[in-house]
């Protein structure tokens, strides 16, 4: 299982706690990652992607392992620590905004 | 004994302020979502326990919660708004074409005839119909696809449409308004539509009375008689007595005929309020005076409601979807600001009282009649 930690108004949003655990064949990316999370929860559609172009919302951040991999093609494979479930993928909201 | 219920829209949660029909003592749940932008809420008419709310972030992008037991619980519904075709472009700021791109709902409008039915009006301006409660949206493009459309400018808030209003004897008949296009009518069901802004004269454009591209900041109309509309634009206050094929100005005496809301008392259809605001660039009150002004004959001559207003240093603003009448009688007449502070009067505006002092900015309120 792969681990997701997700940001604050996104957890109130699926009901769900800090961390959620999602089924992902292989290979292991960002985009498969995210396509399991919203068949889990789909009321996150939208909210982590754009809909129709499916590009991370320019607010949100994919963090995993100590790096940042937000700017990782979608189809690139997490670390293996993400893929084993030893480490989670961190999606996290910009600390900005009043 | 009838209730209201009034649904504030705030810039970090949503409110639900409930009475019974004395208005007297108020109860406060929320904040719903908070921490997060809710534009606007709003019930149907047909189920008022069916509720609309429009939660919109940068972070997160568009969510739409639908409540069925008049706001205790929240369920997340459809929030795909995908344009019709090839979206094209319209004009930006700096007169480039730029892409039609969602961004946000502005505006919620239930049906009045079917429960499943609600309009959203939508930044970049577009209008969507669900006809499922909200589980899926569909454009009704021709709306967009005018032949104006690619000349479309947006204001400071974006190019948003933020009033749509269902004529209640006529169904193919709806009319919205577009910052910064202008006011827009279709008499077949949304399929064709036509420019309704004859008569506004805007100096901020080369040509001040061109077809559109006029700041229409709201509209309103009285349900018993739906040709007649009253407009607050960005500058003047105007009513049509044809449906919007043409408009005179009756802004009169105002203190400055600049402003956000403009509303209709509930059973007295020549009786209108708005709120004047000091602009161009200040937006707030006059003087520090925040005045409610009552025309009763339609416009052109008004009175300063202040009763129960902050009459010194209030520098607040109220936001075109920031007012609203019950239907109890006498009249209750509701307003939010941008200070936190949620207005009433239960008698038509004569006196006033806050209902909550410290919520976040408001950014709508919406009102129910409860039977």
């Amino acid at each position: 299982m792969i681990r997701v930690i997700l940001p604050y108004h996104l957890r109130n949003l699926a009901g769900v706690g800090r961390e959620v655990s999602v089924h992902v064949d292989d290979p292991v990316t960002q985009r498969s990652v995210l396509d399991a999370l919203e068949v889990g929860y789909p009321m996150l559609r939208g909210t982590i992607r754009d809909h129709a172009t499916k590009l991370r919302r320019p607010m949100l951040r994919f963090f995993a392992c100590g790096e940042d991999l937000s700017h990782e093609p979608p189809d690139s494979l997490l670390p293996v620590e993400v893929a084993s479930g030893r480490e989670p993928l961190l999606i996290v909201g910009a600390i900005a905004g009043g | 004994m009838s209730g209201i219920r009034v649904l504030v829209g705030t810039h970090k949660g949503a409110f639900v302020l409930t009475s019974d029909g004395t208005r007297k003592k108020w109860d406060v749940s929320g904040p719903h979502f908070g921490g997060l932008d809710i534009y606007h809420l709003k019930g149907s008419p047909v189920d008022p326990n069916r509720i609309f709310a429009s939660q919109a972030s940068d972070w997160f992008g568009q969510v739409v919660h639908r409540s069925d037991d008049g706001g205790k619980t929240w369920q997340t519904v459809g929030n795909e708004f995908k344009y019709d075709g090839d979206p094209g472009t319209h004009r930006w700021y700096d007169d480039t074409p730029h892409p039609w791109e969602f961004k946000r709902v502005w505006h919620f409008e239930p049906s009045l005839t079917d429960p499943d039915t609600v309009y959203a009006g939508v930044e970049d301006a577009g209008l969507f119909r669900s006809s499922d409660g909200g589980g899926t949206w569909q454009e009704i493009a021709g709306l967009r696809r005018h032949a104006s459309g690619p000349n479309w400018a947006p204001g400071a808030g974006g190019l948003c449409l933020h009033t749509i209003l269902l004529d209640p004897n006529n169904p193919e008949r709806i009319f919205i308004a577009i910052s910064a296009a202008g006011a827009f009518r279709t008499d077949d069901g949304g399929k064709t539509w036509q420019p309704i802004n004859r008569g506004l004269r805007s100096e901020f454009m080369p040509d001040p009375v061109a077809e559109v591209g006029h700041c229409v900041h709201r509209i309103a109309m009285h349900r018993s008689r739906p040709d007649v509309l009253f407009m607050q634009k960005h500058w003047d206050v105007m009513r049509s007595d044809n449906s919007g094929e043409s408009w005179q100005e009756v802004s009169g005496n105002l203190p400055t005929d600049f402003g956000f809301v403009i509303d209709v008392h509930a059973h007295e259809p020549e009786t209108i309020y708005v709120v004047p605001i000091k602009s161009d660039s200040e937006h707030f009150p006059p003087e520090g005076k925040l005045r409610v002004y009552r025309s009763r004959t339609g416009g052109n001559e008004w009175e300063a409601l202040t009763k129960g207003l902050p009459q010194r240093e209030c520098y607040v603003n109220v936001l075109r979807d920031a007012m609203a009448v019950d239907s109890l009688d006498p009249c209750g007449v509701y307003f939010g600001t941008t200070g936190g502070q949620v207005y009433a009067s239960a008698n038509a505006g004569d006196s006033w009282a806050p209902i909550v002092r410290d919520l976040p900015a408001v950014k709508s309120v919406e009102v129910q009649t409860l039977p």
